[in-house]
């Protein structure tokens, strides 16, 4: 950034940076770590993990079963570590998953990263288990009538995520590609993957 | 590490809870992240306690809320970063006056400085 900072610059973006120099000076930080951190909480920490799975279990049925079977130890192949006790459930057309947690809010982090607000509200909470098919049109998910609706109760000890249906004509796509379709409200089940051109 | 994972000791929700786009730490200017990372660099290091600087958090917005301020001027980050400063004064890792100083120094450089 070339910036005229007498002019201009606000306040506050002065006082951050006269902090950041200050506390490298003195060693408490340096530029590269703060980067690390920033890194992590805008990338490594969010649904970024899930979705690899998800895209490699959509280009390898091997790999699903193995994620449906023991999840854990299918993240641990993918060089992700799972501090949850995480289960993954399949949607199909005739069987769709969605994630809550009744009591609270019990969400696979690790997997997932940091739960959306409607996640712990009290609405989704206590109504997505008495009527999910009318919450999950409300939050744009029209399904089937065939399609049954599964709703899972997280807690501390297991927390749930949904391996969501492979979008059509997404058949020759790379995992790369296919994991920008793996959204988290997929992956939470309030949502399908995203068509390739809607994202 | 001692510590907790930091995901873990952000606020949710609540007035101290960073705001978030469907679940993501949500940054609208640069400077934004950076005293965030700033904020957490010194805490992965072990050099204070979260519930130190929560508590600062709180009572900056705190403030902030009982001054009926319009909704529009609100920027989370703001009483983040002044929480934050309180707690490098509060730990003596950087005094208020050392602050303003270089805050001085950075207002008086020239045009065009590159950084």
């Amino acid at each position: 950034m070339t910036a005229t900072h007498e002019h201009g610059t606000p306040e506050i973006e002065l006082r951050v940076e006269a902090l950041e120099s200050l506390l490298t000076e003195k060693g408490l930080v340096s530029p590269a770590a703060v980067d690390a951190v920033i890194n992590y909480f805008e990338q490594d920490v969010g649904p970024l993990n899930g979705a690899k799975a998800v895209a490699r279990a959509w280009l390898d049925p091997d790999y699903k079963a193995r994620l449906i079977e023991d999840a854990s130890s299918a993240f641990n192949e993918l060089g992700i570590t799972v501090r949850d006790n995480v289960i993954a459930v399949e949607n199909t057309a005739e069987e769709h998953n969605v994630v809550v947690c009744t009591l609270c809010s019990c969400y696979p982090w690790s997997v997932l990263g940091l739960p959306p607000t409607w996640y712990k509200a009290p609405a989704y909470r206590s109504r997505v288990v008495r009527e999910p098919r009318k919450v999950l049109a409300e939050m744009g998910l029209e399904l089937p009538k065939s399609t049954a609706i599964r709703v899972w109760d997280s807690s501390a000890e297991i927390r749930y995520m949904v391996v969501p249906e492979q979008p059509q004509g997404t058949e020759s796509m790379t995992e790369n590609e296919l994991e920008a379709l793996v959204t988290r409200d997929s992956m939470i089940g309030v949502a399908q993957a995203a068509q390739p051109n809607a994202k | 590490m001692v510590n907790k994972n930091p995901s873990e000791i952000l606020d949710q929700e609540g007035p101290a809870a960073p705001p978030r786009a469907n679940g993501e730490l949500m940054f609208e200017s640069p400077w934004e992240s950076r005293v965030f990372g700033l904020t957490m660099s010194l805490y992965e290091a072990g050099l204070f306690d979260w519930e130190e600087f929560r508590s600062l958090l709180i009572e900056e917005i705190g403030v902030w809320d009982a001054e009926n301020h319009p909704e529009e001027d609100w920027n989370y980050y703001e009483h983040w970063a002044a929480a934050f400063e309180k707690l490098l004064a509060k730990k003596n890792f950087c005094a208020p006056a050392e602050l303003d100083g270089r805050v001085a120094a950075f207002s008086m450089r020239p045009h065009g400085h590159d950084h």
